[in-house]
């Protein structure tokens, strides 16, 4: 589906040999994918003949603008709608008490008329919508 | 040669990555530099980081105690992981203060496999932990963890707006990163605590009712909480910050249910 690349979650590779240092960053501070995420990359690298050693990086913070093109092509093909632009601070954040304004198409059918049903979904980084055309449920990939 | 008595040992065969989150601690700071940078005192920036990642690691385990018992489906996810996203913050925290001073840390059996983070959240007495009390306060109903969060994730927000300028690099980026997850605490709070004032009787008389519980356990309150009141058209409360000092009890009754299993096996692979 996604590789760790495409989610702007790869963010360096050293090689030297065959030695391999991988560096990740966490999406969200408590992404539960971290420790499966090293586990693939040494399991993969190791059976392409590697060593490999995972390291975090925590800065820059992750951003969703860094998923790549592919990568949101990818979740569409999979039926999840990918973030619109990340919002960018300079000084204070303002308080929203609308709901996150955003313009989201729906997955399966293309339509606009979408509605917010939780800022927050199954993972920390994606919220649930619903389609008022379709009528399915979907979730949408946070813009942070 | 087949293990009769254990059902699993099929199933792994020599293949250590088919757990789901992997079989090892995995260290949160795996490979950044954690030295204390020139003209800062380690211990103090250790101690620094355990207040915050205290107040998150306390805070979220209040808001896991949700699970499963929120008013409706979506919030019950809503809470959860806001309480992932502070676990997660409260992690780095504990580890970057581990790094900075490991004095700060319990001492446990030798060859005890615990990760220092989890020695930390884990093995401290309540007199150890440097959360503030307004998180370690019991939940009451809805309205009342709506007010309490309101009031902490404005008031860590504008403190994590402070510190992605901190002289720490390490505190830095936690900050830098935290503050974009609790931006969207803070909405989801304020929308909830402007809806809830403005439902029913009942909703308001809750909501007034449980900002009364947490008001004296206040820090610094910032302006920002203040237009949500407005907004909301609900009074600041009465009452001067409550002066005692120490930990209340309910810390030592949440940490004694969060900590047992743990204590009970300071040398278990988990």
């Amino acid at each position: 589906m996604l590789t760790l690349e495409d989610l702007g979650v790869l963010r360096d590779v050293r090689a030297s040999g065959n030695q391999v240092v991988v560096t990740i960053t966490p999406t969200y501070s408590g992404c539960p994918a971290m420790a499966t995420m090293r586990d693939d990359l040494v399991h993969r690298l190791s059976d392409a003949g590697y060593t490999a050693r995972v390291e975090v990086a925590l800065s820059p913070p992750w951003s969703s603008d860094w998923i790549t093109d592919r990568g949101r092509q990818a979740l569409r093909d999979h039926g999840l709608s990918a973030p619109g632009p990340a919002p960018s601070h300079g000084g204070p954040i303002p308080l929203t008490l609308m709901p996150t304004a955003r313009a989201v198409s729906c997955p399966r059918c293309g339509s606009m008329r979408t509605e917010l049903t939780s800022e927050y979904g199954a993972t920390a980084c994606r919220a649930l919508y619903r389609c008022a055309d379709c009528l399915e449920p979907f979730e949408h990939v946070k813009e942070i | 040669m087949t293990d009769h008595d254990n059902a699993y040992a099929e199933l792994l065969g020599s293949d250590d990555s088919q757990w789901a989150f992997g079989h090892d601690f995995e260290d949160p700071l795996a490979g950044v530099d954690t030295s204390v940078p020139a003209g800062l005192d380690g211990g103090e920036l250790a101690q620094e980081c355990l207040r915050l990642g205290d107040d998150a690691l306390v805070l979220s385990h209040r808001l896991s105690e949700w699970c499963s018992n929120a008013p409706d489906l979506e919030l019950d996810i809503a809470l959860a992981n806001i309480a992932l996203d502070l676990l997660g913050q409260a992690r780095l925290l504990l580890a970057r203060a581990a790094a900075a001073d490991s004095s700060v840390v319990p001492g446990l059996p030798e060859g005890s496999p615990v990760p220092v983070e989890d020695a930390l959240a884990y093995f401290r007495d309540a007199a150890a932990y440097r959360s503030t009390r307004l998180v370690e306060l019991d939940n009451g109903d809805f309205a009342q963890t709506v007010a309490r969060l309101l009031l902490f994730s404005t008031a860590r927000l504008a403190a994590f707006e402070r510190l992605e300028s901190h002289p720490d690099p390490v505190l830095a980026a936690i900050a830098a990163k935290g503050l974009k997850e609790l931006t969207y605490h803070r909405d989801f709070a304020a929308r909830w605590f402007v809806t809830l004032a403005g439902g029913t009787d009942e909703s308001r008389r809750r909501l007034e009712q449980g900002l009364g519980v947490v008001w004296p356990y206040r820090e610094a309150v910032e302006p920002v909480f203040g237009e949500v009141l407005a907004i909301a058209g609900v009074a600041e409360p009465e009452g001067d910050r409550s002066v005692s000092s120490g930990h209340t009890e309910a810390l030592s009754r949440m940490l004694a249910e969060m900590q047992v299993v743990a204590r009970a096996h300071p040398m278990g692979l988990w």
